[in-house]
């Protein structure tokens, strides 16, 4: 087994609900092990047993075997609980590999792992590629998108990588797929856990986050003021969207700067962006222009966000986004 | 309080940039101190006018014209700075920088050490993780909230995580990278600016800190290449009265993008 290249595909869930981005984890783990011909772990922590969680899904979207470590400690995430019930793992099953999402939690715990292990790390990849001398090539976005750069690890192993959100979402299940369930009940001792976890509040229903939403709409000044983003949140809510916003609003306060998008914001890739009064500094368009496809809502036709928008409409977002939503609205309950 | 700030230089996130050999080109353009390490020091400030006997010490390891961001937070109101500089730190990858920091910040006495959520250059999120680990202390990545317990020996601290948030509470001394949301960084006064030019930058190479780049400064990733994203193709602005353009908007978006 030793000398097999396996991945380590680190599940994010919230109490045994697995996130979207880690079913992205194992299909991306999965279009990698075919290449390297070893096997996909996907890696489980919490208190949760064999069956309270979803090993069906992670075995159809792509494990050969899911490893459950567990223990009451894992409730929730902290990093050095998470930290010691991995590294034994890790130290003993020597993966060549080990992807997570490039989520808060994610990027945190890469990070930890890879100071730990005295090994290589890429954050927030969209591509991975492998090739049996070097392992692992990725390339990720630098300065928030203004550029790309191509990385390769040296030959400490495991190679760690966290991967963007929407980038790497694949066929979807796979039903005819089997693997194997393994259990094991890991030891957390009490010097993991002075860092304490006092509270942790998930929001449900509509608000959706941006950086994990497939669709994303978009204000900036052009919407002149705080109240008028409710035309934003039913244009959201017809498509099951989240909503952004622009520097300049965060910064006058109009919307938290958790929605913000932009090189001091959040950066997003959704399937559609659409940017209403938004011109289009540089700042945020380095923060949006992965997404798919763009659409872009401004009174001035010559606003720079027009320049990477793939469609345009030039007209006040104000009186757009009203009959856009209704004629959406009425497309999507035909 | 002993608070110790890490922060490095950035190119203005307003800069366009442009690749040349390799490398990220924006000749011209301004250098500032990395916006996230802003709330970092602003951070540190705010504590210390809530408890005046702390000391803050700033430290950077970079170039030479990194000398100007510890100018700057010197003059918005840190103690002292001490400034990381050695043609075998050029090298290092990020785990580097945090192994050269670590060496450098374990001689200090430090009840906090606070860093910025990520470079907006490099974007990794990884020296300030990376050093606690090295430092062996607990850490909190993405921080929004901050308040101390009467007698500052015990931190509560809020993050955005998401779709939600997560406090914790910890012990000192713990690491915390700092997210917008935190504080709003202030601008140094010119008393600041003045008073800055008396407090001292202390420079150290890799032998002042007793650093081995043999055993420690190789890097474990390496970049290889370095481009500009592909151009966007040239899009289509959607002419005629919304009655046409809007239903001709959605009809694209679901039959010809299958996005929606």
């Amino acid at each position: 087994m030793s000398g097999d290249k396996h991945i380590f595909a680190i599940m994010e869930h919230i109490q045994g609900a697995i996130k979207p981005g880690s079913f992205e984890v194992l299909t991306a783990s999965r279009l990698l092990a075919d290449q390297m011909g070893g096997q996909v772990f996907a890696v489980y922590l919490g208190p949760e047993s064999e069956s309270e969680i979803d090993c069906e899904s992670l075995i159809q979207y792509g494990a050969d075997r899911v490893l459950i470590l567990r223990h009451s400690a894992l409730a929730s995430y902290t990093v050095s609980a998470y930290l010691e019930a991995l590294l034994p793992v890790i130290e003993s099953r020597h993966p060549e590999v080990v992807l997570l999402s490039a989520s808060i939690h994610g990027k945190e715990l890469a990070a930890a792992l890879s100071a730990r292990l005295k090994t290589g790390l890429g954050s927030d990849c969209i591509s991975l590629d492998f090739n049996s001398a070097e392992g692992l090539t990725i390339r990720r976005p630098v300065n928030s998108g203004k550029a790309i750069s191509t990385l390769v690890y040296d030959s400490t192993r495991p190679q760690i990588a966290t991967l963007r959100a929407n980038v790497f979402r694949g066929a979807g299940p796979d039903a005819s797929r089997s693997g194997q369930v393994e259990c094991i009940e890991v030891q957390i001792s009490e010097n993991s856990l002075s860092l304490k976890v006092k509270e942790v509040v998930q929001e449900t229903g509509r608000n959706l986050d941006i950086s994990e939403a497939r669709i994303v709409v978009s204000g900036g000044l052009g919407m002149q003021n705080a109240g008028n983003f409710k035309l934003l949140q039913d244009l959201a809510d017809v498509l099951g969207a989240a909503v952004g916003a622009s520097r300049p609003v965060v910064d006058d306060g109009w919307r938290d700067y958790s929605n913000q998008v932009g090189q001091t914001g959040r950066t997003v890739s959704p399937d559609l962006y659409i940017a209403c009064g938004i011109s289009g500094a540089v700042q945020h368009l380095a923060g949006m222009s992965f997404s798919n496809c763009i659409v872009a809502i401004n009174k001035d036709p010559n606003a720079p966000i027009f320049s990477v928008a793939d469609y345009g409409i030039v007209g006040d977002a104000l009186e757009v986004l009203p009959l856009l939503t209704s004629e959406f609205r009425e497309v999507l309950n035909a | 309080m002993k608070i110790i700030v890490c922060v490095k230089q950035v190119i203005d996130t307003a800069a366009k940039i442009s690749v040349k050999d390799g490398k990220i080109d924006a000749t011209g353009s301004p250098r500032v101190m990395n916006p996230y390490d802003e709330f970092a020091v602003e951070e540190a400030l705010q504590i210390k006018q809530r408890k005046p006997d702390s000391e803050i010490t700033l430290i950077s390891l970079g170039p030479d014209s990194f000398k100007e961001v510890l100018k700057k937070g010197l003059a918005m109101g840190a103690d002292r700075a001490i400034h990381l500089h050695d043609s075998l730190f050029d090298p290092l990858d990020n785990l580097g920088v945090a192994q050269v920091l670590a060496k450098a910040i374990q001689s200090l006495s430090f009840d906090l050490i606070l860093c910025g959520r990520q470079a907006v250059d490099d974007d990794m999120a990884q020296v300030g993780p990376a050093l606690a680990i090295l430092l062996k202390m607990p850490f909190v990545s993405v921080v929004t909230g901050l308040t101390f317990s009467d007698d500052f020996t015990q931190a509560q601290i809020t993050r955005q995580i998401e779709g939600g948030s997560e406090t914790f509470e910890s012990p000192l001394p713990v690491l915390l990278t700092c997210q917008k949301g935190l504080n709003m960084p202030r601008l140094p006064s010119l008393k600041g600016i003045i008073a800055a030019k008396k407090k001292p930058i202390e420079t150290l190479d890799a032998t002042a800190i007793g650093f081995d780049t043999g055993s420690e400064g190789s890097a474990h990733v390496k970049r290889i290449d370095l481009s500009l994203p592909p151009e966007r193709k040239k899009g289509r602005i959607l002419e005629g009265s919304l009655a046409q353009s809007l239903p001709e908007l959605v009809r694209l978006l679901r039959e010809e993008e299958k996005v929606v």
